[in-house]
This record gives structure tokens, C-alpha cells and sequence, in this order.
């Protein structure tokens, strides 16, 4: 970065000052909120929330199958899953300049879903449609690397077809015209392979049911990754939303920068909808509700709406895990719920005033 | 006003009784009477539209697998003018017209077979649709054995041979004991998890799985009040811990991967009935072959009692 982009930027640094106290605050907040959301994950088991369930159970003798296998993993799982979405959304919506941008704008959401559909109806289609031995090798791939592999060729199709990240609108146009496309595709397949549906449908819909130790693990490296290079390329973003004419003359390589943007948003979002599935609006909201309590710099922007989306993502688990224990509410449903909820009422406080 | 009835209003309350009477006498006869050549064919669907056929269906229509097998056990596979996309039982049916499937039914191509009975299920906009245009649609209700049963008896009145609901329904009952006598003493009252889909949905014990199961003598993880086809905490099924684990092939095959899971003493000891993806399409779907279904978890659960002996 040029030493004029250095010096653009203070000036913004000034004019955020009242707000320190405000980001402190809600930095504060949210490590609560995470804290408190893990703990009540723990507590929340087939009996639904109970901590004197939890007591007993760490008492009994599965309690290193039950909570350390299954129930810890899980909980930290949606934890993890939350802080990829909230950063990727951030990522997005300050590459594009749009506050309504998500982070499975660029074919990653779609192409995971194919994926998925692949892995699910190659049995029913082998033979017919593909040959035995290609069903044998898709069948070994597995869901989450399938839809890790999809969600990545989904933003590679993308970009080519934007030729690269030089043009904002030709990328989001591109991207959209990818998502329908792959959409159809997995729709046709599941047309010929109605079993796949069930699957894909449980995809759609989100779930941190089967996070294990190897996913986080997985997801914590790719989040810490995530969050050092977000450091690097926050004041990039910042320079951005001067517009892009003036990022440029601050000497920003606006090509370059974006497409390292767009790699690191399609990470996050396919390493978190490969072990959780589409989990719906965590990536719009979260950085939504950091900026309308505390605003900032894209340096703050980016890790607070980790933060944001971790604690959303853990709340919402919780409750899908204990509102109908020991059934489960698909977690997607109840992020949306919440999260419409949420821009409902923010719609209505923004005309009603 | 008096209320009184006077002479006239009393006559016409006798007439109209008669009336009812008489309606409510060809109900209940149905087709009882086959000679009968003026009688109409009177049923009430799962919906409670009341249909009346002045003679057994000649041109069917099934849009649900059940159903098309249901027709075809009852010996009028012949009739069967048209099925959905997902019918594939009986190899005979592969070459009449696939109509797309409940959903996105293809109105036109089968007002042009101009059937004169519909069999559909309950729910589904495409029907609504046919039945504005006019045609007969039966929607019928197939969740349970119950539900098998009545639909069974409805369809056979319906074509006109009241006596084969009835028979067929021996028949798989029969089927079904005979495969419960098969289960190794052994194993029976054992408690099955029934996996349906990897969210992990099960066959609880209202299911029409679970309702064989129980008929086989065995118990389920999920009791009735969860519903028929939960969407389980998976810890409730480690939390269970479950003698026999029974799905899909392909999903049985990726259970060890799910944390925790390959504690579970039905996974290690692979007490597993995996499915391959036609017999266990079988397995789910609430139609005539449920007594051959029942037959192949008898199968398994020999298997499974020949290891366990070793």
C-alpha cells in the first residue's frame, strides 16, 4: 500500500473517535454473549436446557462420549461456523459497498449445493447416467469435501466469468447468473434422483449436528488464516468505500486486492456450509448489527462481526436444540427467523422515525 | 309460526328420511352388489369429498407410488392408463406415460389421457387443479397401516371388487406374521433405530416402519410421542444406545465418521441392517409390498442373530 493511502486514512480515524467507547463496549458485550452461548450450548442436551441434566451428566460414565465428543464439538462447532459467516459477510458487503451483500453471493452457496446433490444421487443415477466407477469415486469425495470442492468451483466460475475482480457490478452480475445456473443443475438432478432431495433439503437448512473435533480443528485454522489476513487487507476496505475512483488514486491495485478479497471471503464461506450446511442469514446480519451499535474501521468491522456472528450462530443452536428437545430444529430456520426478525424491526424503527 | 309439524310438513320429513335412508343404504352397500348395473360406486376420500362413479373406473391415473402398486395388487394393473415420475414397481408400468411428479404434474398430458379416475394424495396443488377441470381425483392419505388399510379397501370398492381390499389386506398380514415367526427369539424386543436421513431423521414407533417393527416384535429408540419421523439430537441416539441400527446402506456406511458414534455398541459390534437404495425404497413406502418389506428386516435380523452367536 502506498504511503498516500496511509495518509488518507486518519482522517477517518478522527471522525470515529466518539465511538471508541461504543466498540469497546460492544466488544465486551459480544465476549459475554459468547461465553454465556457456549456455556448454555453445554447445558443443552436431549433433555433441552438444563444444567442439573449437565451436572449428572458429567457425573455419569459416558460423559467424555456425550459432551466431550459430541456435545462440546458441536457447541464451539457453531461458534466457529458463526465467526466464518460474520467475517465473510463483512468481507462482502465491504468489497461490493452493499450492505445487502452475503457471503454466498458468488456461486459458493450454489455450487456447495450441487455438490452435495452429486455425492447423494450418484448412487441412484449409476449406471444410467454416470458410469459405475465415477459413482464409486464421487461416493468416496463425501459430503463436506464435495461441497467444500463446489463451493470453491463455484466462485472459480464466477470469477472467470467476470474475468477476474476488476469490475464490482460484472462480478456480482456473474455471480448471480453462476448461482442460478448450478441452483438449476441440482434442481434437474434431484428431479431424475428424488432421494437426493431429503439430503440436499437437510443442507439447505443448516445444521451442527455432526461437527467433530477434525471440523474444528479445520475451521479454526482456516478462521485464524482468515483473521490475519483481514488485518492486513482491512485498510484496503476501508479505501474502498471512499469509492472506487479515489481507492485507485490512493494507489490501491483494486484488481488484485478484490480478487485476494473474493478468495477470502469463498474460504470462509465454503469451509463453514462444507460441515454446517447453508445456515441462512448470519452473514448479512452480523455485520448489520455491528455497525449500527458500534461503527468503525474495516480493522474493527471484520473482527467484530466474527464476534457478532459467533454468539448469533451459538444463540440460534442453542435454541434449536432445546426448543423441541430432544428433537432439533434445523439451525438455518431458526437464524432466519431471527434475522428477519431482526431487519424487520430495524425497517420499522428507521420509518417510523 | 307454529313448529309444529302439520300433515304436509310430516309427509315431506318421511319422504325426505326415505331419501337419506336409501342414500345412506348404497353407501354402505358400496359395490357390495356388483350385478347392480344403475348402482353407483359412492366413496368418501381422505379429504371428505364424496365421490360418486356411475361405473368402475376404466382409464387410472396414479400420481403416488403407493397407490399405482395398490391398483396393481388389486389385479387392475391393466386400467393404469398413466403414473407419476417416482412409480417404478412394477416392472410393467416402465412403459405408460410418466406424469411428472405430485408437485409439478403434467395437467395437460393427463387431461389428454382423459382418465376417469384420479388416485392422488392429500396434499397437492396440481390435483386442485384437475379437479376444477373436472376429473375424478380420490386423494388419499397413506402414513400408516392403518391408512394402507382403508386405502386399500377404498380403491378395491372403487373398481368395483369390494372383496379384494379385504383379501389383499389377509394377504399382507399374513406376510407380515410370517416374518415376525422368523425373527430369532433371541433378538426380539431388541431396540431399533431407524434411520431415515442423515439429519439424523428416524422411523419412530408411529411410522409405518416403526408400526413393522413393532409387528416383528422389536422396540424402537423413539417412542410414539416424538411423532413419525423426528429430526433427532444425535446425542439422543448415543444417549439411547440402541441394539440394532437399520437405513440406508450408504448412510450406515458413514455412521463410524459421526463424532461419537463408533462408541456406540451397535456400530462397533456392526449390528447394522443397511438397505441398498430399491429394497430400502421399499422399506419407506407405505404400499402393498410392506409384507415382502417386512420379510427382508426378518432377513437381516437373522443375520444378525447368526453373528451374534458365534
Amino acid at each position: 500500500m502506498s504511503a498516500s493511502l496511509h495518509a488518507a486514512l486518519p482522517m477517518i480515524d478522527r471522525a470515529d473517535d466518539p465511538d471508541a467507547s461504543r466498540r469497546r463496549r460492544l466488544a465486551v458485550w459480544m465476549l459475554v454473549a459468547i461465553v454465556i452461548g457456549l456455556a448454555a450450548g453445554l447445558a443443552t442436551g436431549p433433555a433441552g436446557f438444563s444444567p442439573s441434566a449437565l451436572w449428572t451428566d458429567l457425573q455419569g460414565h459416558d460423559a467424555t462420549l456425550l459432551l466431550g465428543q459430541i456435545r462440546a464439538p458441536r457447541t464451539l462447532g457453531a461458534a466457529l461456523v458463526g465467526a466464518l459467516l460474520g467475517l465473510s459477510g463483512a468481507l462482502a458487503q465491504g468489497l461490493f459497498r452493499n450492505a445487502l451483500a452475503d457471503p454466498y453471493l458468488l456461486g459458493s452457496a450454489s455450487g456447495a449445493g450441487l455438490g452435495v446433490v452429486l455425492v447423494l444421487a450418484a448412487a441412484s443415477l449409476g449406471g444410467g447416467y454416470v458410469s459405475l466407477s465415477t459413482v464409486v469415486w464421487i461416493e468416496r469425495v463425501g459430503l463436506v469435501s464435495a461441497a467444500f470442492i463446489g463451493a470453491l468451483a463455484g466462485v472459480a466460475m464466477t470469477l472467470s466469468l467476470a474475468r477476474g475482480a476488476v469490475q464490482t457490478l460484472r462480478l456480482l452480475l456473474a455471480g448471480v447468473v453462476v448461482g442460478v445456473l448450478l441452483g438449476a443443475i441440482s434442481d434437474l438432478i434431484t428431479v431424475a434422483s428424488p432421494d437426493a432431495l431429503r439430503g440436499k433439503q437437510a443442507f439447505m437448512l443448516g445444521s451442527t449436528s455432526f461437527l467433530g473435533w477434525s471440523a474444528l480443528a479445520l475451521m479454526a485454522a482456516g478462521l485464524a488464516l482468515l483473521l490475519a489476513l483481514s488485518r492486513r487487507h482491512a485498510r484496503a476496505l476501508d479505501a474502498l468505500t471512499l469509492g472506487e475512483d479515489s481507492a485507485v488514486s490512493l494507489g490501491l491495485d483494486l484488481g488484485r486486492v478484490r480478487l485476494v478479497l473474493v478468495l477470502m471471503l469463498s474460504l470462509g464461506t465454503a469451509l463453514a456450509v462444507s460441515q454446517a450446511g447453508l445456515v441462512a442469514f448470519v452473514g448479512l446480519v452480523a455485520p448489520h448489527l455491528v455497525r449500527r451499535h458500534a461503527p468503525g474501521r474495516h480493522g474493527w468491522l471484520l473482527m467484530a462481526s466474527a464476534g457478532m456472528g459467533a454468539s448469533l450462530l451459538l444463540a440460534a443452536d442453542v435454541i434449536s436444540r432445546a426448543l423441541v428437545a430432544p428433537e432439533e430444529l434445523p439451525v438455518g430456520v431458526v437464524t432466519a427467523v431471527l434475522g428477519g426478525g431482526y431487519l424487520f424491526w430495524l425497517l420499522r424503527q428507521r420509518t417510523s422515525s | 309460526m307454529s313448529l309444529l309439524p302439520t300433515p304436509r310438513r310430516a309427509l315431506l320429513l318421511a319422504l325426505r328420511m326415505m331419501a337419506v335412508l336409501a342414500v345412506q343404504a348404497v353407501a354402505g352397500m358400496g359395490l357390495t352388489a356388483q350385478s347392480a348395473l344403475a348402482q353407483a360406486i359412492v366413496v368418501r376420500d381422505d379429504r371428505g369429498t364424496e365421490h360418486r362413479l356411475a361405473a368402475p373406473p376404466q382409464r387410472i391415473v396414479s400420481m403416488l407410488p403407493s397407490l399405482t402398486e395398490t391398483a396393481w395388487v388389486l389385479g387392475i394393473g391393466s386400467r393404469l392408463v398413466g403414473v407419476d415420475r417416482y412409480s417404478n414397481w412394477p416392472a410393467d408400468i416402465a412403459g405408460l406415460p410418466h406424469l411428472g411428479g405430485l408437485d409439478d404434474a403434467q395437467i395437460e398430458a393427463i387431461a389428454a389421457l382423459k382418465p376417469d379416475l384420479i388416485l392422488a394424495s392429500t396434499s397437492s396443488r396440481a390435483m386442485e387443479r384437475l379437479e376444477v377441470l373436472g376429473f375424478t381425483v380420490v386423494r388419499l392419505k397413506s402414513d400408516s397401516h392403518a391408512d394402507m388399510r382403508r386405502s386399500l379397501d377404498l380403491v378395491a370398492r372403487l373398481l368395483g371388487t369390494p372383496d379384494e381390499g379385504r383379501r389383499v389386506w389377509a394377504r399382507l398380514m399374513r406376510e407380515i406374521d410370517a416374518a415376525a415367526a422368523r425373527v430369532p427369539p433371541a433378538l426380539r424386543g431388541q431396540r431399533v433405530y431407524f434411520e431415515i436421513g442423515g439429519g439424523p431423521y428416524a422411523a419412530g414407533a408411529m411410522s409405518f416402519v416403526g408400526e413393522t417393527l413393532t409387528r416383528l416384535g422389536m422396540a424402537n429408540i423413539v417412542p410414539p410421542d416424538l411423532g413419525p419421523f423426528p429430526k433427532l439430537n444425535p446425542e439422543y441416539v448415543v444417549r439411547a444406545k440402541p441394539d440394532i441400527v437399520m437405513g440406508e446402506q450408504r448412510d450406515l456406511a458413514a455412521l463410524t465418521q459421526r463424532p461419537g458414534w463408533d462408541a456406540l455398541v451397535a456400530v462397533r459390534d456392526q449390528r447394522l441392517c443397511g438397505f441398498e437404495s430399491a429394497p430400502y425404497e421399499m422399506l419407506v413406502r407405505p404400499g402393498p409390498r410392506m409384507g415382502e418389506a417386512a420379510g427382508l428386516l426378518a432377513d437381516c435380523l437373522i443375520r444378525l442373530g447368526a453373528t451374534g452367536r458365534q
